[in-house]
């Protein structure tokens, strides 16, 4: 069979699924597992993998006919790393065998996957990373200490950039693994963050053993195996479809509209600025996505996640100062471990402090302006004092 | 709150056709309008240039897209007028397209649509969009640059078909040779050479206004509401301005960016500092929203959205104060050269502060927009 090329194939082919398979009756992990065979899973993969080799727009149309049927869906906000980062990473590096192992439990969700990159000593400058793997027979031992690791808790399988060879310079020692985090040799603890809950974790290395077999890419290729995955992350983080009012925006803007008593025209004139920006940020939005559909992404990515860390922060410190009395209160400072993060979530307390995070996050808001700078810009590199330098004699 | 509509069919990209416009209306300001050249004329009895002006509305015919062709225009719309007016934005061109082409011809249409409600179209109406769209002659809305959506109109009075009344700072009408006055409800044509046009020197050099100054001057009346007709006319001429100041900043971005590359101190291009480079990022990322914001702009102008008000509101507001942001940039950031009469970066600054004023400032388009969203005092 060849591959779907219109909306109207694949509504067949969803009516076909839906046929075989009753979401009323079937159980979630079943109905999933015959959505996979059936290759909706992500119909831009290719055949045999959740795919049809089909074009990635007509995804959008399985999705509304599943929702439409009502059928059970695998939970994006729960496995997003898996999704957005290890499967695109897996699918373009991985072998066939690596394919066949991980990418199917991590679609329905029956495996979690985190993301073990940032170092406390290695976070704008990942490439300084320092934890180490060495060859030990059809091994690897890995010792090191990882950072901001969220789902580390409820993760099977985490990404992995570990130093192959310290006597290189930093960017070339770099090998990309998939670890096991069930693994004797890995301890994840909690990482209490600003808003008094751990959304992330530490994760210590000591000893563990990863197989060869669970390399993604060639020993030393570990840094361009990892931009592939920090690739996709920003274009995960900026480029959801959203409604006018969706987001922040909406949530300040009913903030505003439940308490006149907090009113002042400077404060609307201030809101009316967010607001319009915000609308503009959805627009650039739509934009992007016409562009992809159109087969020319351009590089908006990068601009929108600059504006929406910038917008949700200055939305959610409008949000605390206006509500004043209330403002000077906060819901709790519990410690615990959410299993899934809302930004626009709890209170007015929590927007504004988990916020400062999106200008951190997925590269922070000064490495964007540098990426911006250079690669889309053209301008200059700063001079680099690191880049012949093997890793072992970096000053730390 | 307001509706969030779902609107599949609204395109925010640039069309092929829209492409192609672009290029030849480019190759030609490049040919004729190269910054030298401009620079050059701004201080001449007579700063706009009526023979690039011709070549635009004869040659192209980008001065007439939105005219029916039963008229003579091109019978294409505002989407096209908007690529005009960001490619007019990127060179600082000194021709009357704001003033003839989208303010006057906006009201003129807006008539000629009324008059369609009402079963018969004003003949005096389409004679006069007939001569605009033949490039026979150009036109100015009578109203001051500055007005805002929803603000005062000019207070002209009319005694019969004579007007009488002042009005202060109108965009391009120095050149132009019919005058669309709004006096009471009634919109009025008028021969400019029956009325006292005075140019005032300006703080735009590339888009001079002038004083019109109507002593119980013979206006021809035409048909159907002229404030509607008038409000219409400024509400698309915010929505096309927010492409002329996309224009703006886009060479405002790309000529700081050019000099940051070649320009050497203490031994490396100063393009290389981090301070500088992240102050043109930013700008780029201002720059995608609000040419996203301009094209949705331009788009619900074309297709007459429900949300066209909102859309507008939203572009003209952003755009504005980005333009002006990048022109400043573009100063700061070509140092003492950015300060000289001889580079062009101050033609760009004095078009993008008064673009800042032109058809309501950042402030006056907000205040319209908070009670359209729900945002109330």
């Amino acid at each position: 069979m060849s591959a779907p090329t219109t909306a109207r194939e694949v509504r067949d082919l969803v009516a076909d699924l839906l046929a075989r398979h009753d979401p009323a009756t079937t159980e979630r992990t079943a109905f999933l597992n015959a959505r996979w065979e059936a290759g909706l899973a992500w119909v831009g993969f290719p055949v045999g993998l959740g795919g049809l080799g089909a074009p990635r727009a007509l995804q959008q149309v399985v999705e509304a006919e599943l929702a439409a049927a009502g059928a059970p869906d695998n939970n994006p906000r729960r496995i997003g790393i898996g999704l957005g980062m290890a499967a695109p990473t897996i699918l373009t590096f991985g072998t066939d065998e690596q394919k066949q192992r991980f990418l199917r439990p991590l679609w329905t969700g029956e495996e979690v996957w985190c993301q073990l990159f940032s170092e406390p000593g290695a976070g704008s400058d990942l490439a300084a990373l320092g934890t180490r793997a060495t060859r030990d027979g059809e091994d690897w031992v890995v010792t090191g200490q990882k950072v901001w690791t969220s789902t580390a808790h409820t993760a099977r399988w985490a990404i992995l950039v570990a130093r192959t060879d310290p006597d290189v310079p930093k960017h070339a020692g770099m090998t990309y693994f998939v670890c096991d985090m069930t693994d004797p040799g890995v301890e994840v603890r909690p990482l209490r963050q600003i808003t008094g809950e751990a959304e992330f974790n530490e994760v210590f290395l000591t000893g563990a053993r990863i197989p060869d077999a669970h390399r993604l890419g060639e020993v030393g290729d570990g840094w361009r195996v990892a931009q592939t995955t920090l690739m996709n992350e920003r274009v995960a983080i900026g480029g959801r479809e959203v409604p006018r009012e969706g987001g922040m925006v909406g949530v300040v803007s009913d903030t505003w509209r439940a308490h006149p008593e907090l009113h002042t025209p400077e404060a609307l004139d201030r809101l009316t600025k967010l607001w319009v920006e915000s609308e503009a940020l959805r627009h650039a939005g739509t934009r992007m996505r016409q562009q992809l559909a159109a087969g020319s992404p351009g590089p908006e990515g990068s601009a929108m996640k600059l504006a929406f860390a910038r917008l949700s922060q200055a939305l959610s410190g409008f949000e605390v100062e206006l509500l004043a009395e209330d403002g000077l209160r906060h819901g709790e400072w519990t410690m615990f471990r959410p299993e899934l993060v809302d930004f626009t979530g709890r209170d007015a307390g929590y927007r504004y402090l988990r916020a400062k995070g999106n200008s951190i996050e997925g590269g922070t808001s000064e490495i964007l302006r540098n990426i911006i700078a250079e690669r889309i810009l053209g301008l200059p590199s700063e001079p680099r004092v690191d880049k012949d330098v093997p890793w072992k004699d970096l000053p730390r | 709150m307001s509706p969030a509509p779902d609107r599949p069919e609204q395109d925010l990209l640039y069309s092929d056709v829209e492409e192609e416009l672009r290029a030849s209306v480019r190759a030609l300001l490049a040919a004729r309008a190269d910054s030298a050249r401009v620079l050059g004329r701004v201080e001449d009895e007579q700063p706009l240039d009526l023979d690039l002006w011709r070549a635009l509305a004869v040659d192209l015919g980008a001065t007439s897209l939105p005219i029916p062709e039963a008229l003579g225009g091109q019978g294409a719309g505002l989407r096209e007028t908007a690529v005009v007016a960001e490619e007019l934005g990127r060179s600082v061109a000194p021709v009357p397209f704001l003033g003839s082409a989208v303010l006057a011809t906006g009201a003129l249409l807006h008539l000629l649509g009324q008059g369609a409600e009402r079963g018969g179209p004003d003949a005096q109406a389409e004679a006069a969009l007939t001569r605009l769209a033949e490039g026979a002659a150009t036109a100015a809305l009578v109203i001051p640059l500055s007005t805002y959506p929803g603000g005062p109109l000019p207070a002209v009075s009319a005694d019969g078909d004579a007007l009488t009344g002042t009005v202060r700072s109108v965009a391009d009408a120095a050149v132009a040779d019919l005058l669309v006055v709004l006096a009471g409800d009634v919109l009025f044509l008028v021969e400019a050479a029956a009325a006292r046009v005075t140019p005032v020197v300006s703080l735009d050099l590339t888009r001079p206004v002038a004083d019109v100054v109507l002593d119980a001057t013979p206006g021809v009346r035409l048909s159907g509401s002229g404030e509607a007709a008038v409000r219409a006319a400024v509400l698309v001429g915010a929505g096309i301005l927010a492409s002329e100041q996309v224009g703006i900043a886009e060479w405002c971005l790309s000529t700081t960016v050019a000099y940051l590359k070649e320009r050497y101190q203490f031994g490396r291009p100063v393009g290389s500092f981090q301070s500088l480079k992240h102050r043109l990022a930013d700008l780029w990322q201002e720059l995608v929203l609000a040419r996203a914001a301009a094209r949705a702009a331009a788009d619900a102008l074309a297709t007459g959205a429900e949300d066209l008000e909102i859309t507008v509101l939203v572009a003209q507001s952003l755009c504005a104060a980005v333009a002006l942001h990048a022109a400043e940039e573009a100063v700061q950031l070509h140092g003492g050269i950015g300060m000289t009469w001889e580079h062009p970066v101050h033609l760009y600054l004095k078009r993008a502060k008064a673009d800042e004023i032109a058809l309501g400032t950042p402030g006056r388009h907000r205040a319209a927009l908070a009670p359209l969203v729900g945002l109330t005092a």
